[in-house]
């Protein structure tokens, strides 16, 4: 068979061919070059550069199970925890594939504020990166709005109080909070309107939304390359670096697939929770909490006090919320060196590091939180 | 005490007129209540103050609603003035209004009017009748007067949840049941028995309690013809099988109790299956003397039952192992549940007194637990499944992991050669 005239020879001819045929349409040979040319620099910190691509696959695995979440969940509060009931029950690998959307949810999130507290240490997002910046924060945004609405679907006891006690929250700002809270729940309280309502943001309004982000994101790392750390340039810049493809791909796959291998872990030995179906008359059950991505925030409200300065406590937290989000849009502006040859403050990476402790210390606090105490 | 209460009352009565002030007059109940009110004898006082409580001052009723009317001298008795109205005459009072359905359909057109009527029908009204018996109940005794409550409301005397106390004033109280040689452990018993326990520990308002059994206003203990009528106000299939069986016929020409010979009167017990072989030890081999060995079928029967609780048993184990695994199983739990639906159907047989009924109900409890059984065990087949599929998948992905590194390292060498 080394005549070139057996059936592998054959098939590789036949797929070349067909390769030939598809590239006189669409040109993919264009691209090969470009991902060749890519180069990603290599050093110390290079590590950090996984973490997006990380993300990104994590999203798109979210996407696939959300699809095929999607042909048997029935979005209604009569229907909804039923469906979920039946596809964990009775559905082949239901189970499998609500339990990796679940679980595959908190390991996006987390792999996201993992880049960003990674991006905002290495300054990766200093000129002319702002635009990049800005759009993995909204992501995160989006994210962690994509987390709230889906909580609710499975239109159980937990979450349906949980989203009451979130919803509540926006209800707290003046003139327009309780408008913003109907709009949300669909009336006046958490009800079968809220889930439609929320439903429609989860599979359509966040998705479009996340889509635009992710492709402008990873259109800018495309067109701006991989940052190097100031320390890095400090140090005379990297000493080599390895090609995008295949080299950076084949480190990413490995990544990804030892991400696929964890969620299907999770999937197989923790199974996502069902709960008892949603009651809205009864009493709130003890223990509800947030997802642990709100946990800091929901945290730090519990410890405000009624008023502070005459202000209501809570639209004092949720206003300094409200600002540290819009300042943490604004960061590569506001973290600008001074003069030409100026190098970057220490200032932000104080504040950084402040902001992770900040989390870090008041999501312990909200899981150790005794009530009753 | 009463006497010296009358004694009070009539000295007071008297040297009203000699006040010199409104209070001569009385023109309305504002002036009764300020006026008992301002008195110094608590007995007095505590009428106007618990006045302001009753339904009766709600619905705008005063005083001389009751205590009657003497024109403008209106504490005189001989004008029509009643201060203190005889025990005896406090039905007749209270059935002025309450009698008269023209007017108590004014306030409250769904409330009865033969209470009256039904209370002279009442062991008390007999003996008030008969013997003017002066401890006797009459309606003040269930509905303390000046502070009559409805029904419904949770402070009132005659509401389910206080019904057992307020009969217990009297029934509860040896000193006053002893003449009429009457026990006094009916409360004790009570409080203690099946409906107890629902009614006083769980609060199911539900349960029946004095009245539900003995009447209202026409209370007094059922006949034994009546026992499996009154209980089978509620326990209306087991009131059914009971009477089709040969008991049914036999306990009425033999003029036992029903019900009550097995389950007592007021310590009525739950019966688990353990209970219902030990009292039926006791209960049915009482006539089923051997060598009758009709009186040992309740051990069959037990039998039965004990097939049914051993596999409802078995069958929610395999569902919660499953559960404690993360399998989703709530929809078989819920449908294991449908077993305490074929117990009670089974138990309500039991009074046939015949194992084949009891059978017939065990046997689609039996089907439900078998079908529980087997959806547990295919859930922990299934968890075995993904451990194996996990297994398999993360071997696999391990190889594609190996793989990846073993092609990056041949490209890095492949770039350090060049």
């Amino acid at each position: 068979m080394t005549d070139g005239t057996g059936p592998g020879s054959r098939a590789r001819g036949a797929i070349g061919r067909f390769a030939s045929w598809l590239d006189d349409r669409i040109g993919l040979s264009a691209i090969m070059p470009v991902l060749r040319k890519k180069e990603v620099p290599v050093h110390r910190h290079s590590f950090w550069y996984y973490i997006g691509g990380m993300a990104l696959f994590l999203f798109l695995l979210q996407i696939a199970t959300g699809i095929l979440l999607l042909f048997y969940y029935r979005p209604s509060a009569e229907g909804a925890y039923e469906s979920i009931q039946f596809l964990m029950a009775e559905v082949e690998f239901g189970w499998l594939i609500r339990s990796i959307h679940s679980w595959g949810a908190n390991l996006m999130i987390f792999m996201a504020f993992v880049h960003m507290f990674s991006v905002m240490l290495l300054k990766a997002y200093r000129a002319p990166r702002e635009i990049t910046w800005i759009t993995g924060v909204g992501l995160l945004f989006v994210s962690m709005g994509l987390g709230f609405t889906g909580y609710l679907l499975p239109w159980n006891e937990l979450s349906f109080f949980a989203t009451r006690v979130g919803t509540e929250i926006p209800g707290v700002v003046p003139v327009v909070g309780p408008f913003i809270r109907d709009v949300l729940r669909g009336g006046e309280d958490v009800s079968g309107a809220t889930l439609t309502r929320f439903y429609a943001l989860h599979v359509s309004v966040l998705p479009a939304l996340a889509f635009m982000l992710v492709a402008l994101h990873v259109l800018l790392v495309q067109r701006h390359g991989m940052s190097v750390p100031p320390s890095i340039e400090a140090e005379g810049g990297p000493r080599r670096s390895m090609k995008f493809f295949p080299q950076f791909l084949l480190r990413d796959l490995v990544g990804w697939l030892a991400a696929l291998a964890m969620l299907a872990a999770a999937a197989a030995f923790f199974p996502a929770h069902l709960g008892e179906k949603a009651d809205p008359f009864a009493p709130a059950p003890a223990g509800i909490q947030p997802e642990w991505y709100f946990m800091f925030m929901f945290q730090t409200l519990r410890y405000l006090p009624a008023e502070i300065m005459g202000i209501e406590g809570e639209l004092v937290g949720v206003g300094a919320f409200g600002v540290v989000g819009i300042v943490l849009l604004f960061v590569p502006f506001l973290d600008k060196p001074k003069g030409p040859d100026a190098k970057p403050g220490k200032l932000w990476t104080w504040l950084t590091f402040g902001a992770l402790a900040y989390i870090l210390l008041f999501s312990y606090l909200g899981y150790t939180f005794d009530p009753n105490a | 005490m009463r006497v010296a209460r009358h004694l009070w009352l009539a000295t007071l009565l008297w040297l009203l007129p000699l006040v010199p002030t409104a209070a001569q007059t009385l023109p309305s109940s504002d002036a009764c209540r300020d006026c008992h009110l301002a008195l110094e004898e608590e007995s007095l006082v505590a009428p106007a103050r618990a006045y302001e409580r009753d339904v009766h001052a709600e619905t705008g009723f005063g005083c001389l609603a009751c205590h009657g009317s003497g024109g403008t001298n209106q504490l005189n008795p001989a004008a029509g003035f009643l201060a203190a109205p005889e025990r005896r005459e406090i039905p007749g009072m209270c059935g002025r209004c309450h009698s008269d359905a023209v007017f108590m359909r004014q306030f409250d057109p769904g409330l009865r009017v033969d209470q009256v009527q039904e209370y002279w029908t009442s062991r008390h009204g007999e003996l008030l009748q008969d013997s003017n018996d002066p401890d006797v109940a009459t309606c003040i005794d269930c509905h303390p007067a000046h502070e009559i409550r409805p029904a419904d409301d949770p402070a009132s005397t005659v509401h389910p949840s206080n019904i057992l106390s307020t009969c217990g004033r009297c029934h509860a109280n040896p000193a006053r049941m002893a003449a009429r040689e009457i026990g006094t452990s009916q409360v004790a018993e009570y409080t203690g028995s099946v409906h107890g326990q629902l009614l006083l520990e769980e609060g199911d308002l539900s349960a029946p309690v004095c009245n539900d059994c003995h009447g209202n206003h026409g209370a007094a203990p059922p006949g034994l013809a009546s026992v499996r009528n009154v209980c089978g106000q509620c326990h209306s299939v087991m009131a059914d099988y009971f009477d089709d069986s040969a008991h049914g016929q036999i306990f009425e020409e033999a003029d036992l109790p029903g019900c009550a010979l097995c389950h007592e009167h007021h310590a009525i017990e739950s019966v688990d299956d353990a209970a219902l072989l030990a009292r039926s030890e006791d209960v049915c081999l009482t006539c089923h003397e051997p060598p009758d060995t009709l009186g040992l079928e309740f051990r069959r029967i037990a039998a039965v039952l004990d097939t049914l609780n051993r596999a409802a048993e078995a069958s929610r184990a395999i569902l919660e192992e499953a559960e404690n695994v993360g399998m989703e199983v709530s929809q078989a739990l819920f449908e294991l549940e449908d077993v305490g639906n074929a117990q009670t159907r089974a138990h309500s047989a039991i009074h046939t007194f015949q194992v084949a009924p009891v059978r017939e109900q065990v046997a689609a409890g039996m089907e439900i637990t078998v079908r529980a059984a087997e959806r547990g065990r295919e859930a922990l087949d299934e968890h075995r499944f993904r451990r194996l599929g996990l297994g398999a998948s993360a071997s696999i992905i391990l190889l594609l992991i190996i793989g990846l590194l073993m092609k990056i390292r041949e490209l890095e060498r492949a770039e350090d050669t060049s």
